[in-house]
């Protein structure tokens, strides 16, 4: 696969030399993430600047888990923060050329920033956000279900900076219908058909006029990583990151709700009524996912760890519920027999996670699982066993658990 | 006259050299590229063999693992790797566990909205390779605890 893949890159430079008539001379001295043709799909980690220890999934399109203990940041820095991709890398060569156009039925005149124009146009706004796939636990689910199947780590919370949708929306003046934002970007689709869009999905338009839902330029203080959607792209925290459009070109303001890529039944969607494993579930009985369900997830120690009787075990770890708050934190080290509670911070800001840590003194020597269980303002607690499966695999917010041992 | 023939003969010379050079960008180019970038002719030429669905399998296999792509070796390896990995990556069928009926639900759907082909006849051998080497294991409810390394907590 890597071959191919750097068999197609080669020759597209080739192709380039040839049609230029020489060596790209500049080539080395091309800015990072800048390819003069569509070719910017890089084929390592560290072409992305992430971890060695990232888990990859997928390499066409990239996705790329981060393992729990790497989470511990209260921050997740670049290079821990894990990647979904649904369609391919786009070429970003000239950010003055940048535009992005908002249309659909429900503005009033369409009209067209440039990057510069967003930039200058609008106050800057900066939030903690945590954005988590919709499909994050899918490979705990038994049938299993059709896609990546990650594990814990399809969460991240960073610090993002850029304009709030609801400024843009205003000034561009949105009709009384409008129902729903759908995005666009120019991620290529995998078959290559330059008519489909690899991913085109949106939010509601209660959602575009919050406060925290951002147009996002800046990520942890600097430009944001081409691979997390350089140059801009939306930031909607509390409902699956892929409303979360990377690579941002284009907003339609829409009377209904978005028909974009992947808004389609049975994409980002769970049974409207719970069913039974393995059912099939018709088209039309599929509801779209809105807030995420509560989670935790334990980042220290890292699974696996050996200590000494007599020693207290410190764990920590984020817990986060969609557009909620988490009430509380709970661990058990008897396998859910008995629960104790954890020291849980407030958030720094709505929709970034909250962190907790606990201390543990074990009674005896022995194998022990700590498992950590989040509740929300509610009261809806996460379950210890996998939640209701559902055709596509999303919204495992099982507790998570890690081993440890006390000799 | 003389001229008319000076300008002809120009006329000409020009021509030559213009296509002289062209010629000369074509061999540079092709010489270019043989010395710089090799794998092209050669992948060019795996390329085709891929097509085939009998063809023979690329690269190497390791422990019964086809290297390049981590799929396992075994009938249909060669229809899978052609078929199914000019888009997507291969991990992406090697993460996943269906039965037939499961791996053909997923095959339409990418027919109805990726742009995957009419598999025609390969899509029995494919779905037979499918169903054999990735099929679902039972997981039940929650998993044992499977741990990578035991460490000494410092």
């Amino acid at each position: 696969m890597k071959d191919r893949r750097r068999f197609l890159k080669n020759s597209g430079l080739a192709t380039l030399s040839m049609l230029v008539g020489a060596e790209i001379v500049f080539a080395s001295k091309l800015p990072k993430g800048y390819l003069p043709l569509a070719l910017s799909d890089p084929e390592t980690l560290k072409e992305f600047g992430k971890m060695e220890e990232l888990i990859v999934l997928n390499d066409k399109p990239w996705n790329i888990e981060t393992p729990s203990h790497l989470l511990d940041d209260k921050i997740t820095p670049a290079e821990k923060m894990f990647v979904r991709n649904n369609g391919l890398v786009p070429e970003i060569s000239d950010l003055r050329t940048w535009m992005l156009k908002i249309g659909g039925e429900s503005v009033n005149q369409e009209k067209t920033y440039s990057l510069a124009e967003i930039k200058n146009g609008f106050v800057h706004h900066t939030y903690q956000i945590t954005l988590e796939c919709g499909g994050n636990g899918r490979g705990e689910f038994y049938p299993p279900t059709e896609g990546n199947q990650w594990g814990v780590g399809a969460v991240s919370s960073a610090e993002w900076t850029g304009i709030r949708l609801k400024d843009l929306l205003q000034e561009v003046g949105v009709k009384k219908n409008a129902v729903y934002v759908g995005y666009h970007g120019n991620d290529g689709h995998l078959s290559g058909d330059p008519k489909k869009e690899a991913i085109s999905r949106g939010i509601p338009i209660a959602k575009a006029m919050q406060e925290e839902t951002l147009i996002a330029f800046g990520m942890n203080g600097k430009d944001i990583p081409l691979i997390h959607g350089h140059p801009l792209r939306l930031v909607a925290g509390g409902y699956p990151a892929s409303v979360s459009g990377k690579w941002l070109t284009g907003l339609s303001i829409r009377d209904r709700i978005h028909d974009g890529a992947k808004m389609e039944s049975p994409s980002y969607r769970v049974p409207c009524e719970p069913v039974a494993a393995g059912v099939e579930v018709s088209p039309e009985d599929m509801c779209i996912i809105e807030s995420m369900p509560v989670r935790s997830v334990l980042t220290y120690p890292k699974t696996g760890a050996i200590l000494n009787l007599g020693r207290s075990l410190e764990i920590r770890g984020h817990a986060w519920a969609g557009e909620l708050q988490v009430d509380q934190v709970a661990y058990s080290f008897d396998f859910g027999s008995t629960w104790n509670k954890c020291v849980l911070d407030k958030p720094r800001n709505r929709f970034a996670w909250q962190h907790f840590s606990a201390k543990i003194d074990f009674p005896k020597k022995g194998y022990y699982e700590i498992w950590a269980k989040a509740t929300d303002e509610k009261g809806i607690s996460q379950p210890m066993v996998v939640p209701g499966w559902n055709p596509k695999g999303y919204l495992n917010n099982a507790c998570h658990r890690i081993a440890v041992k006390v000799r | 006259m003389e001229k008319r023939d000076l300008k002809k003969l120009l006329d000409s010379l020009g021509l030559l050299s213009l296509l002289l050079l062209g010629l000369m960008v074509v061999v540079l180019a092709f010489v270019f590229t043989l010395r710089f970038q090799p794998d092209i002719f050669v992948a060019g030429i795996g390329e085709e063999h891929l097509i085939e669905e009998s063809g023979p399998i690329i690269g190497p296999i390791e422990e019964g693992i086809h290297v390049e792509t981590g799929l396992i070796a075994g009938e249909g390896l060669t229809a899978v790797i052609a078929n199914c990995t000019n888009c997507h990556s291969a991990k992406l069928v090697t993460q996943n566990r269906f039965t037939a009926e499961g791996w053909i639900r997923v095959i339409r759907w990418m027919q109805e909205t990726q742009d995957l082909w009419d598999l025609g006849t390969n899509e029995e051998l494919i779905v037979a390779y499918l169903a054999k080497y990735y099929a679902p294991e039972e997981l039940g409810r929650r998993k044992q605890l499977k741990v990578d390394e035991w460490y000494e907590l410092e």
